[in-house]
């Protein structure tokens, strides 16, 4: 199983709400991997890839907020230039549309990583091995 | 299990119920001439003598009576017996200026618990029910009323009043309450609270039936209701000057049936006054025909309705008011265009992703009116792409002017921000007043 669940928020767009998603987190103990707000006017989504997602996801809820868990996969990037355009090629080149992507580098910063949230899921993830990228596990990011 | 409390009354032939209100028609103009110096005022001003009135079509000869009149001759000025023969008081809270005092005889309660006694009765309640009220015990005429009509049929009565919701669903579990009398928006607030419980309404309580009213509400809001918690949602309808909540409809839930006995009824045309026919939406007005300390002749309740009169197919030959659209107080108006809250909600309702709390939020920028209405995303309503959440906030939109013909804009946002109320739930907040 290579797609990584990504927990997804639905906020208002006012002061203080990030933090009370974060105190929510971090009294839970779940660690943030990568996350990217995006913002449309009075609200916004809150997407994150964090250790443990069924944890996150479960005290999230909890604690009453409009949260999903989405399937994206996380693809490793090389960081140097042109790291994207190789993925991105793959998929364009395969008709695979990406809703949204965001990156992040790990500690070891030899490799970027790269959540991406596409059309087809099985399909990108056949292309993308197909062309010798490495897609990383749940348990990878949690060990990362 | 669907009986009648009183089946001689409830299912007497038209010809005689009519001849049966002509008669207390008589005997409470009558008894109010005599008894209210404000009645005989206002009957000298119209230039109406009580022997005017003879049969029902004389009923249009008398003057309309209204809430300020209530309110002018605060706080017993309209009292026909003296407070020596009053054994209760209810209060309605004042929004606007001076409270309303209201008083009740041993013969009124009794005719106010003898009406929900037939209430309760035709939704199927009765001895080995046990009817959780939480409805506000006071002033407020709802606890106390739902209170007596229940312990007259028999029921156990769990009186928990309002508030303390946790505790509410504990007892609900515990005692066993097969039946709910409140607000249809705080029981709404106690399912939420009761799942975060982990308690199933439908699975883990015995609960069957709802007894909602205090504020209007819409089919869709019945269906949610219905659907999320298996009970039957029942409407109860009645304000403190006919004496408090006082009709439901019956298990066909198909209006609700005012009891002519008690209450007689007409549909009027707000503006001009003139009596509308069966269908018509007008203003409710009442002439109570069976009440001695407050009697209402011709008062303006200021409900919008429509009315019917054919038979129920329960049998009961009672007029229904089939639709209560809400108060004419409620009514917003927004650039020139009526909306009520009601119609709000039946749009919103419909909608899935949409949660069960609203509020509607007027305001006025230069000169123009705005209406925005904020919505809660419900988990099946969230997508993480921005589009989708766009795309809903514009169907809902769109909805909203379909039906109201007008522009609002609707603001998405978290389950749980919209405040809950115990009591009547508050649906709009108009800063033009401010």
């Amino acid at each position: 199983m290579v797609a990584i669940k990504q927990i997804s928020l639905f906020v208002e767009n006012k002061p203080g709400r990030m933090a009370r998603v974060a105190k929510t987190l971090s009294d839970a103990g779940v660690n943030i991997r990568a996350l990217t707000v995006a913002e449309a006017g009075d609200f916004g989504v809150i997407r994150m890839v964090v250790d443990s997602p069924e944890k996150g996801y479960q005290v999230l809820r909890e604690s009453g907020f409009t949260v999903s868990e989405t399937d994206v996969l996380a693809v490793e990037m090389k960081d140097i230039p042109g790291g994207l355009y190789e993925i991105m090629d793959v998929l364009g080149g395969n008709e695979i549309n990406v809703d949204y992507a965001y990156a992040f580098v790990t500690s070891k910063a030899e490799r970027a990583m790269l959540i991406i949230r596409v059309d087809d899921l099985e399909k990108a993830k056949v292309v993308l091995s197909g062309a010798g990228m490495k897609l990383a596990t749940k348990e990878e990011i949690q060990k990362i | 299990m669907f009986d009648y409390w009183n089946p001689h009354m409830e299912r007497m032939p038209r010809e005689d119920l009519r001849e049966l209100q002509e008669e207390r028609l008589r005997t409470m103009v009558r008894y109010v001439y005599d008894h209210s110096p404000f009645y005989r005022q206002r009957f000298n001003e119209a230039g109406v003598r009580p022997e005017d009135i003879t049969d029902l079509s004389d009923l249009t000869k008398l003057p309309f009576t209204y809430k300020v009149d209530l309110r002018n001759t605060y706080p017993t000025g309209m009292f026909c017996l003296p407070e020596n023969r009053v054994v209760r008081y209810h209060v309605s809270s004042g929004t606007t200026g001076k409270p309303t005092v209201v008083g009740y005889s041993k013969d009124d309660i009794e005719m106010w618990s003898d009406s929900l006694a037939r209430a309760l009765t035709s939704i199927g309640l009765g001895r080995g029910d046990v009817v959780q009220v939480c409805y506000g015990y006071g002033l407020f005429t709802g606890g106390l009323g739902l209170h007596y009509g229940a312990e007259k049929i028999g029921a156990t009565v769990l009186p928990t009043g309002t508030g303390n919701t946790e505790r509410q669903v504990m007892l609900m579990q515990d005692l066993g309450s097969t039946a709910i009398a409140c607000t249809p928006s705080y029981f709404l607030h106690i399912a939420e609270v009761a799942e975060k419980m982990n308690v199933s309404i439908r699975d883990d309580t015995k609960l069957k039936v709802g007894v909602f009213g205090a504020e209007p509400w819409s089919d869709e809001t019945r269906r949610r209701i219905e659907e999320a918690t298996g009970l039957k949602a029942y409407d109860i309808f009645g304000t403190s000057e006919m004496c408090g909540p006082a009709v439901t409809e019956c298990h066909y839930q198909n209006g609700i049936h005012i009891w002519a006995d008690k209450f007689l009824v007409e549909v009027i045309d707000p503006d001009t006054g003139e009596t509308l026919e069966d269908g018509e939406r007008g203003e409710l007005v009442i002439t109570t025909l069976d009440k001695w300390v407050i009697p209402l002749i011709r008062y303006r309740i200021g409900d919008l309705t429509v009315m019917e009169s054919e038979p129920c197919a329960c049998g009961r030959t009672h007029p229904r008011l089939m639709r209560i659209l809400g108060r004419t107080d409620d009514m917003i108006v927004v650039r020139g265009i009526n909306v009520f809250p009601s119609q709000v909600e039946s749009v919103l309702m419909k909608i899935p992703e949409v949660g069960d709390h609203y509020q509607i939020i007027v305001d006025r920028k230069g000169s123009l009116d705005t209406m925005a209405v904020m919505v809660e995303v419900t988990e099946t309503g969230f997508s993480d792409k921005i589009g989708d959440l766009m795309t809903l906030g514009k169907n809902i939109s769109k909805e909203l002017k379909g039906v109201l013909n007008i522009v609002a804009q609707v603001e998405l946002v978290e389950p749980g921000t919209i405040p809950r109320s115990e009591g009547k739930a508050v649906r709009v907040i108009d800063k033009r007043k401010v």
